[in-house]
């Protein structure tokens, strides 16, 4: 009796001890993780916000300190206008949809024949068309090449160009999802008669869920925010918002317009950041399922 | 024999029609006219003297890389690119482990931490380039922070110096993209089996031991990802170091495709396309030796 109730009250310290230690662990990992996200994420963006806040002089010296005037919402008006922000996000807009879904449709429709068609010539194909994933495109012929077509300069060349550059990612993603997927379905489908296009977009397709999501997050990502393939193909007939960021920047302007560049950038990520908040939980479990399997 | 041919050919025909081959097509021909055609023409138009300031382009050898490689640039260069891209990688890559295993524990102030640190996944490079280039002025954001710890005033041009502004910059882009490399490498710790974790619990690792003998070599599939995404795919960058230095101070930061823009703009488009060829001739040397070595690896362990 007394052993049974002294193991019992020792059983029960030592959970308290644990539930204790536990208690105190988890209270330094979350000051822990307050001083990092201060440090790490919190000193840049707190000066993104109080210069953005600022007048041109005042911002001028990136000081730490609070604005003794807030002219945030002047500054946003600002570059809005004079930054001609909204035809730049039609521009951005224009570009980056077609090109993710294109490079979506095509990427997937090849896939499924690169992943189910295993023969010696197809994974020939396959590496060719993976190759991109890598290898670094080859940015100035490029241009030349849309110059002696008459698309230079153009939104359909600029489209061409990315679906180029990031089918490789697709294909590499949805071929290896699609190799998972047991065939047993398509062919009963078969059997009943569909043809490749429908068993495609009725049966696989609609499949592809988890990767695509994964690979639409890459490619709006790369192309939304990309600056270097625009600045040889884009630069001067059609403005994106990272286009338009590099030329009020680089107009040799910026070292006295901290205030308006930091309004440019707050205003230009919004978009990005939106779109994230409301679909926060799927992105996040989009890239963890279909990036690392 | 003759029945078995026959029987192989009806397989590969009913192959080819279950599984059409023009469900290539698209993607084949963009990527063909618009990724290997450029990529063709660039072994072509290297070895011109194209420019905008002649009306003819006529072949001229190896003439470009000779000029190229006399005056210093091709090797300074290289060894920038190759110094951003191996920091890089181990920026990221450290940032993003450091940050998965933290917020590895699925508590409410992980997930809010974990979305917070992929806020900069989702702005411009660009854009966190101009800010970064603000915060290491001399005299800017970094240095009064350090100034109002020691107490006395510090001064210091962060991105002045032309050994270590490459490595600063690349830090800026492992901050950048940390992260991504952490959600995969959160999605790595999350396929490891629990019971291997029990048992060496119960065996007496510490938190330690556990990490470096059982979850590390476990990420590997996800570190070959984030290692050859990165490595590799800075290699090709342009946005963050554009951003921050342009290129100086001196040219110590100017990596490869620094170079194609600015001679690009210059008119000197055989220059231009040289540098472009010699980044797809290095990235292609480099990619197979890293993606073998990272894929044994992952062999070895799984």
């Amino acid at each position: 009796m007394t052993m049974a109730t002294y193991g019992a009250t020792a059983k029960q310290d030592a959970t308290r001890f644990r539930a204790k230690t536990a208690g105190w662990r988890k209270v330094v990992h979350v000051i822990v993780l307050v001083v990092l996200v201060v440090v790490s994420l919190g000193l840049p963006f707190y000066l993104l916000f109080i210069t953005a806040a600022k007048n041109q002089s005042e911002a001028l010296q990136l000081s730490l300190s609070l604005p003794t005037e807030w002219h945030f919402w002047d500054n946003v008006k600002t570059v809005i206008t004079q930054g001609e922000m909204i035809p730049a996000f039609f521009g951005s807009l224009i570009v980056t949809v077609p090109s993710v879904l294109l490079s979506l449709i095509f990427g997937s429709m090849a896939s499924w024949i690169l992943a189910r068609r295993a023969t010696k010539p197809m994974a020939v194909v396959y590496s060719l068309c993976i190759s991109g994933l890598i290898l670094p495109p080859a940015v100035v012929t490029v241009m030349m090449l849309l110059k002696m077509i008459g698309m230079s300069g153009t939104v359909i060349g600029m489209i061409c160009v990315y679906v180029g550059i990031y089918l490789s990612t697709v294909i590499f993603f949805v071929t290896g999802f699609i190799r998972t997927i047991p065939i047993s379905l398509e062919e009963s489908a078969r059997l009943d008669g569909a043809k490749p296009l429908r068993i495609f977009f009725t049966i696989v397709f609609p499949l592809l869920g988890p990767t695509m999501a994964a690979a639409t997050i890459l490619l709006v990502l790369y192309i939304w925010n990309d600056v270097f393939y625009a600045l040889f193909i884009l630069s001067g007939n059609v403005d994106t918002l990272p286009l338009n960021l590099y030329n009020v920047a680089s107009a040799g302007l910026h070292l006295n317009n901290w205030h308006l560049i930091f309004a440019y950038i707050i205003v230009m990520s919004i978009p990005l950041l939106a779109v994230f908040a409301v679909a926060q939980k799927r992105i996040i479990s989009g890239i963890t399922g279909g990036a690392v399997k | 024999m003759a029945k078995r041919d026959d029987g192989a050919r009806n397989r590969i025909g009913l192959m080819r029609q279950t599984y059409p081959s023009w469900f290539l097509l698209p993607a084949c021909a963009i990527l063909a006219i618009f990724f290997f055609l450029p990529t063709i023409l660039n072994f072509v138009y290297a070895f011109t003297n194209w420019s905008a300031f002649s009306q003819t382009i006529s072949f001229n050898g190896f003439d470009n890389f000779v000029d190229l490689f006399r005056n210093g640039t091709l090797v300074r260069d290289l060894r920038t690119t190759l110094i951003f891209a191996i920091c890089v990688a181990f920026f990221q890559n450290s940032f993003g482990l450091i940050l998965a295993v933290f917020l590895e524990e699925d508590t409410l102030p992980n997930r809010i931490a974990r979305v917070l640190f992929f806020v900069p996944v989702l702005m411009s490079a660009l854009a966190v380039g101009y800010v970064w280039q603000a915060i290491l002025q001399s005299g800017g954001a970094l240095d009064q922070v350090l100034s109002a710890i020691a107490g006395y005033t510090i001064d210091i041009a962060w991105l002045g110096s032309t050994t270590w502004s490459i490595v600063i910059v690349s830090a800026i882009q492992g901050w950048k993209w940390a992260g991504l490399a952490m959600i995969i490498y959160l999605a790595g710790l999350k396929t490891i089996d629990q019971d291997v974790l029990e048992a060496a619990a119960i065996d007496g690792a510490n938190s330690w031991q556990v990490f470096w003998k059982i979850k590390f070599p476990l990420l590997a599939p996800a570190m070959t990802f984030n290692v050859a995404t990165s490595l590799l795919g800075s290699m090709n960058g342009f946005d963050t170091v554009q951003a921050t230095t342009a290129g100086g101070p001196g040219g110590s930061t100017e990596i490869f495709n620094l170079f194609v823009w600015r001679t690009f703009g210059q008119g000197l488009y055989s220059q231009s396309t040289t540098m472009s060829l010699v980044l797809f001739i290095v990235v292609m040397l480099m990619a197979v030796p890293v993606i073998w070595y990272l894929r044994r690896r992952e062999a070895k362990i799984l």
